[in-house]
């Protein structure tokens, strides 16, 4: 009698689970059916993408491939995603050398000015981009003209992360790392400086790598910021001229499509290789913060 | 070596916490005080001079009833778009994390995305809305999907609750995840032990503890909703007849589109401090009843 009890609970529990399955997946799909509609109409001309937008394969002018070429083009992909590069790559190093850094001292020193930057610095995590968008154009673009330089940005997207950088860090100095160890490294004869690049800066991987993958998403994928910034279209960002090219090429669909899908490629493919480490990176990332 | 001379302070602050300090001081602290000091003056962001008005701003942007229509419509935007997130994103984990087949598979799935800019999501969406489901009402004859949601002002509106609740479900279904397994599974099996089903130790222990991300979850998703601007600027762009026009699209128009800098950095301060008071409110109440283990 139990064990049909059991027999019957446990084909119960089967069929939950075939239940939820075939929700996930109905749920699952549409979620990636805008990128599904996308890939399905980027290999049609535009004839068919207008007609028919739901067909596997152009029925007029059947699989196209020319989108791709053509909004490579038009669009200057490759500068585009060159000066993406440089400036994401760049301001995540900076922000990891600098916030690592500060948190070093602020961290470890209870000095007046460490304990007073720390608070302005998590008093700002709360205040919106938009709120100081107009005195940095004022500012940068009015009186010191400054604007138009990748440099520009660079120093702004890290002077921007580095509230957020420093706090995880400074998180991760005073759990992670026993004061012993710093003070072996002193009775040896290290600087703060050896200290710290030596022994407590190869010890905090996870957290530098935690922090590289939230910055580089973040200004890969930032449209505001340099909008205000780069106005010169030889110095666009990939969200830019994603933006300027939607603006200039509206009745190109298929032109459109596959500059849209050139501009998610890249970060997709990071993804699919690093996939475990940004899932872990933006979790953490958001608890601490 | 001497460590409590003020010259060795100074050295080894400016050595570590130099060149942090001085681009973060240089994008928020000075930019935030000066801001402040431009809602004061009446600048068109090209002539040099910046004449002092007094508050004239601030009349300004309380007369400006666009601003408040604005504002009032993001609120909307944001308690539905949040309560329909939170939803999601609860489901979402409620679903994956049974030990079903593929389960990594699904959270990368939802999770994509989150790692896309809004600039490039609004626009994949545009498309969505204008020509896959008006083809999809065609090719089976369903009147309401016909014609285009996002020309109407409702329907863009309900575009962008749409769109935002696909761009985050899956970000804060992580939290939820990485929430649930900070709960020892220990006080688990004790329930189970005590007689609990999997149902009631789900939403009398799991849930309760769990309290922490729901605040977070909360937090993140209002203060991004009340800030929208790239999907806001790809999706609708405003449109139809402006009826989509978001808080922050309003400042940005009226700052940088009609040069009224001084009135523009008012509205900021404002809906910022909305902002402010909406999220610290809702962490002050959820922290209030938090349990720990």
């Amino acid at each position: 009698m139990y064990e049909l009890e059991n027999a019957k609970a446990a084909r119960r529990r089967k069929i939950m689970n075939v239940i939820m399955w075939v929700v996930l997946l109905i749920l699952f799909i549409l979620f990636i059916f805008p990128f599904l509609i996308a890939l399905l109409n980027v290999f049609k001309a535009n004839a068919d993408i207008n007609r028919f937008p739901l067909a596997l394969i152009g029925p007029r002018k059947g699989f196209v491939t020319s989108n791709f070429p053509t909004a490579m083009e038009k669009m200057h992909f490759w500068r585009v995603f060159g000066n993406s590069a440089i400036i994401t790559v760049s301001a995540t190093i900076l922000t990891l050398l600098f916030s690592g850094m500060a948190s070093f001292v602020i961290t470890r020193n209870n000095w007046v000015a460490c304990r007073l930057i720390f608070a302005l610095m998590i008093a700002s995590m709360v205040i919106p981009f938009q709120v100081l968008m107009i005195p940095i154009v004022s500012i940068y673009g009015g009186t010191l003209n400054l604007l138009n330089h990748r440099l520009t940005l660079i120093l702004m997207h890290t002077g921007f992360s580095v509230s957020m950088a420093t706090f995880m860090y400074s998180g991760s100095i005073k759990t992670n790392i026993p004061l012993e160890l710093e003070e072996a490294a002193l009775i040896d004869g290290c600087t703060r400086w050896q200290t710290y690049w030596k022994v407590v800066y190869p010890l905090l991987g996870p957290t530098t790598a935690t922090v590289a993958i939230i910055d580089a998403m973040a200004f890969w994928n930032d449209y505001l910021l340099p909008s205000l910034i780069l106005t010169k279209q030889d110095l666009y960002t990939i969200p830019i001229a994603t933006q300027m090219f939607y603006g200039s090429y509206a009745s190109d669909m298929g032109c459109i499509l596959a500059a849209l899908i050139l501009a998610m490629l890249p970060i997709l493919i990071l993804y699919l290789v690093m996939q475990k480490y940004i899932v872990e990176g933006v979790t953490s990332g958001a608890v601490k913060g | 070596m001497k460590r409590n001379t003020t010259s060795y302070k100074v050295t080894q602050y400016l050595m570590f916490a130099g060149p942090a300090t001085v681009l973060f001081c240089a994008v928020v602290i000075i930019p935030l005080v000066y801001g402040f000091y431009l809602t004061f003056t009446s600048w068109d962001g090209i002539s040099a001079s910046k004449p002092f008005v007094g508050a004239a701003n601030y009349a300004a942007a309380f007369g400006d009833g666009d601003f408040w229509v604005a504002l009032g419509r993001t609120l909307i935007y944001s308690a539905i778009a949040v309560i329909l997130v939170n939803v999601m994103a609860f489901f979402l984990f409620f679903l994956v994390p049974r030990g079903i087949k593929g389960q990594n598979f699904f959270r990368a799935g939802f999770f994509i995305p989150n790692l896309i800019g809004g600039i490039v999501l609004g626009y994949i969406w545009q498309f969505v809305f204008n020509k896959a489901i008006t083809a999809i009402g065609e090719n089976l004859n369903i009147g309401f999907l016909k014609n285009s949601w996002l020309s109407t002002p409702s329907g863009a509106m309900a575009c962008m609750i749409i769109v935002a609740v696909w761009q985050y479900a899956g970000y804060m279904m992580l939290i939820y995840v990485a929430g649930f397994m900070s709960v020892s599974k220990s006080l688990i099996e004790a329930a189970q032990i005590d007689g609990c089903t999997q149902s009631q130790a789900t939403w009398k222990v799991i849930v309760p503890l769990m309290r922490a991300s729901f605040v977070q979850c909360l937090f993140l998703t209002i203060t991004r909703c009340f800030m929208v601007y790239d999907v806001n600027l790809s999706l609708t762009n405003g449109e139809p007849y402006n009826s989509s026009v978001m808080a922050a699209m309003h400042v940005y128009r009226t700052a940088f589109t009609n040069r009224a800098f001084g009135t523009g950095q008012a509205e900021a301060l404002i809906l910022f401090i909305v902002c402010a008071i909406v999220g610290v409110t809702q962490v002050y109440v959820g922290r209030k009843g938090e349990v720990s283990a």
